[in-house]
């Protein structure tokens, strides 16, 4: 009567699978880019239209990417953390505001504070589409061979950047993930 | 103070989880009266503490009580009396809580009304409940306690999530669990049975109307679930097959067929293994269900707060419960073969067709719901599997369950002489087909196989249920509710397949920009995009505006479709303006404010969309005449009345 055993070990199997399924984060999304270089750009500054700011300026700098927009209320609320960190000099931040209104952008940054060494203006949203951004705030961290080393989505919290990005940029630990 | 009494009263019920546990099980297999005795008033207990711990939070929400961190997190002074109520069940905690109250309540109807079984089979299903009404209450009070309380308390607190704040959704909850947890019923008699290792027609005569009163239950909190979807969330979709959407769609499946498996199993004896193996499936899909729910192995767009360790717990419990049960039927079913056989062409064939179709689809279902997971699981990457696949899946056993719905229920059991039945049969095809033609190329002007065959199964189903009433009022006979139930429910299912056929061949839905004084036209209607002005709710500002639709220069209707913020969470919601009528819907939402009094909208006219929700009702009406059968009320002659199985004419067809 083997026959009768079946649902029941059809059942065992689903729980098995159910384990791993609970060790594991449905939203977490690994990033292609992860250990691949960084897509290169060249947009006009934020800053100063008249200028250029491309990803060639950092080549043999650690940097992080953060792509941010007036219009998004996550990168409002980041951009103080963003401020303090880029008080502390440890890596420059770049910029990349992502399909926004250039006198909006540049009166947010003149009002709030500028962390940004350089912020290129991407108004089509180009430079974002290749750097496979899903929703502002976005953070990216390239090394200085112009690797992408770290992915963050959303808003970055001190503890994002206390256990994950840090030890990367000052050389302690290596990761080849991220979260969202 | 109440408060702490509630979390008391929450573990008292849990104690007495398992005095009803231990003495239903026990007592039944000692074949001890008192101890049996003591089982019914544990229940009657747990009873009255589950619903003083619900009434504790139902009014500290009430008070406002915001020492209270699951009030403070899911209420505010600004919400509506209703809505602090019906914030009880508003989120994780409390909603469990429902759900055991309402386990509870099952419980103790098992107990009152216990009539035509006997007290060692009734003990034993008090035993089973027992078991998971305790893991319940554990569950709740180790994991997601709503008694927990916020010191320093919080001035304000954090409000209900705006799209609950609607009067279907409140009353959607309690509806569903009823159904979803009704199926305990069902469950704890099969595992009663197994330990028995006796099923008879008593016993499937038994358990039917709590299957169909859950089932009942399900439907309806099935359709009031989608009837919300269509114009809270505003963009006028009816079914999203979203995992938690499933999550009460399986069960759904799973009591269908079992209904359909009891009945043969009550008028033949046949389908034991069948039977007890859908009662079990069912529960199991609603507690699977709820673990993937709440445990966040899933992505939804139900944001249920998650939590891997209120996951782990109810895996467990998941395990523990069903695997137990498996390991049971494993065990004892082979002892209830029956030996009955019959025709191919019989109502018992037909039915075991529906109930393979059935299990075939909630296991489609299934696997497309954990789909994502498997292959995770395996690392082979990310997926996500959405509508495309499971309308397209859906489809394959459904279309031909239609089709034989309409000859099955006029075969006869044992041995169908469908040659009388051809005639009126054929009749009907000619004029569901003459009628999906019409529709199809007369009416909208468009036919492809898959309308076509959509009308034409809507209207076969329809006509083949109107058929029994109709000839036997003609001829003067009375229609037993058994019989009449079955043709209503059958009815309201072929309501519902020319709903959802119609609506998702013909509907319009266009997306564009309007401004102050445009107009557009959107299947035979004109919008005239009036104005916005801004108005005032309890809890919210709107921006409302004003569409004035007319058909021919005749004005139809105006709309007043809005963008909602509510005060506490921010959030912009979209409040759908919604014309109804019974052959159309038309929907206008707001999108974005493009700027100088131009916003995007979305206009939508959607033929006949009413008829799935009308369906949905007809179906639990024809549950619920089926209820009033006789056969469920006579108190049986003897305890022991089993099936006739001996039966010379099957026994032949069988070999």
């Amino acid at each position: 009567m083997w026959r009768f055993l079946i649902p029941g070990l059809v059942f065992a199997v689903l729980i098995g699978f159910f384990v791993i399924g609970l060790k594991r984060d449905p939203s977490y999304v690994p990033s292609p880019l992860i250990g691949k270089a960084a897509p290169a750009f060249s947009l006009s500054k934020v800053e100063d239209p008249t200028q250029q700011v491309s990803d060639k300026d950092f080549v043999g700098r650690k940097h992080l990417v953060n792509v941010w927009a007036t219009w998004c209320g996550g990168c409002r609320q980041e951009h103080e953390f963003l401020v303090a960190i880029a008080k502390q000099n440890v890596i420059p931040i770049v910029g990349i505001d992502w399909k926004d209104e250039l006198p909006l952008a540049q009166r947010w940054l003149t009002q709030l504070g500028n962390p940004y060494v350089a912020t290129g203006f991407d108004m089509e949203g180009r430079v974002a589409i290749d750097y496979g951004v899903y929703g502002a705030p976005e953070t990216f961290l390239v090394d200085e061979h112009g690797i992408v080393i770290y992915k963050h989505v959303g808003i970055l919290t001190v503890e994002v950047w206390q256990n994950e990005m840090l030890p990367l940029i000052t050389g302690k630990a290596t990761a080849n993930g991220a979260r969202t | 103070m109440s408060v702490e009494l509630g979390h008391f009263a929450l573990i008292l019920a849990f104690s007495l989880a398992l005095a009803q546990a231990f003495f239903g099980l026990a007592g039944a297999t000692t074949h001890r009266a008192h101890w049996m005795a003591a089982a019914r008033s544990a229940v009657i207990g747990q009873l009255v503490f589950v619903v003083f711990a619900f009434g504790c939070l139902a009014a500290a929400f009430l008070r406002n009580d915001f020492s209270v961190l699951y009030v403070a997190g899911n209420s505010n002074t600004e919400l509506p009396a209703f809505y602090r109520v019906a914030a009880v069940w508003g989120a994780h905690e409390g909603s469990l809580l429902l759900w055991l109250m309402v386990l509870v309540i099952w419980s103790a109807a098992v107990g009152v009304f216990n009539r035509g079984m006997s007290t060692e089979f009734i003990s034993k299903v008090l035993g089973v409940l027992g078991l998971v009404s305790g893991g319940f209450a554990l569950f709740i009070i180790a994991t997601s306690n709503p008694f927990e309380r916020l010191l320093p308390a919080a001035l304000q607190g954090r409000d209900l999530n705006p799209l609950l704040q609607d009067p279907a959704l409140a009353a959607h909850p309690p509806m569903l669990y009823t159904g979803y947890v009704g199926l305990a019923v069902p469950f704890a008699c099969a595992v009663a049975a197994l330990i028995e290792g006796k099923l008879d027609a008593n016993w499937a005569r038994w358990v039917k109307p709590w299957t169909i009163v859950a089932w009942l239950f399900l439907t309806l909190g099935i359709a009031l679930g989608s009837f919300w979807a269509y114009y809270e969330l505003g963009w006028g979709g009816w079914w999203f097959w979203d995992p938690v959407e499933n999550a009460s769609f399986m069960p759904w499946l799973m009591a269908t067929a079992l209904i359909h498996s009891l009945s043969v199993t009550e008028k033949r004896g046949l389908f034991k293994s069948w039977t007890i193996l859908l009662a079990i499936f069912g529960f199991s899909l609603s507690l699977l269900g709820t673990f993937l729910v709440r445990s966040g192995v899933l992505i939804s767009v139900h944001a249920f707060a998650s939590d891997p360790s209120r996951g782990l717990f109810i895996l467990i419990f998941l395990a523990l419960c069903i695997g137990g049960a498996l390991t049971l039927y494993a065990w004892r079913a082979p002892r209830l073969q029956s030996n009955a056989g019959f025709h191919i062409i019989s109502r018992e064939s037909f039915l075991l067709f529906n109930n393979v179709l059935l299990v075939v689809a909630a296991s489609l279902i299934l696997l497309g719901t954990l789909y994502p997971l498997f292959i995770d699981a395996l690392n082979l990457g990310k997926i996500s599997v959405g509508p495309p696949y499971f309308a397209v899946v859906f489809l394959i056993p459904m279309l031909p369950l239609l089709f034989l719905v309409g000859i099955g229920m006029h075969a006869s059991w044992k041995q169908a002489k469908l040659a009388a039945m051809r005639k009126p049969l054929l009749i009907a095809l000619g004029v569901a087909a003459l009628f999906a033609v019409t529709i199809t190329l007369l009416i909208y002007g468009r036919m492809s196989v898959l309308k076509f065959v959509g009308q034409l199964a809507g209207a076969w189903v329809i006509l083949s249920s109107l058929y029994q009433p109709i000839t036997r009022w003609r001829a003067g006979q009375r229609v037993p509710p058994g019989i009449l139930g079955m043709c209503v429910a059958h009815l309201g299912l072929g309501v519902f397949v020319l709903g959802v056929t119609t609506v998702e061949s013909y509907k319009i839905e266009k997306d564009l920009s309007l401004g102050t004084g445009q107009t557009v036209t959107v299947g035979h209607y004109d919008f005239n995009w009036v104005d916005t002005h801004q108005v005032t709710g309890p809890n919210y500002d709107a921006i409302e505006a004003t569409v004035r639709i007319t058909h021919d220069g005749q004005e139809v209707t105006v709309l007043h479709p809005q963008k909602r913020v509510y005060h506490v969470q921010t959030s912009p919601m979209t409040e759908a303006g919604i014309d109804a009528h019974w052959q159309r819907d038309l929907l206008v939402s707001m999108g974005d404010d493009l700027g100088n009094g131009v916003w995007s909208v979305r206009v939508q006219y959607k033929p006949l969309v009413r008829f799935i929700w009308l369906g949905a009702v007809i179906m639990a009406i024809g549950g619920f005449i089926g209820l009033l059968d006789r056969r469920y009320r006579t108190v049986k002659q003897t305890a022991e009345q089993t099936v006739q199985v001996s039966d010379p004419v099957s026994v032949a067809a069988r070999s």
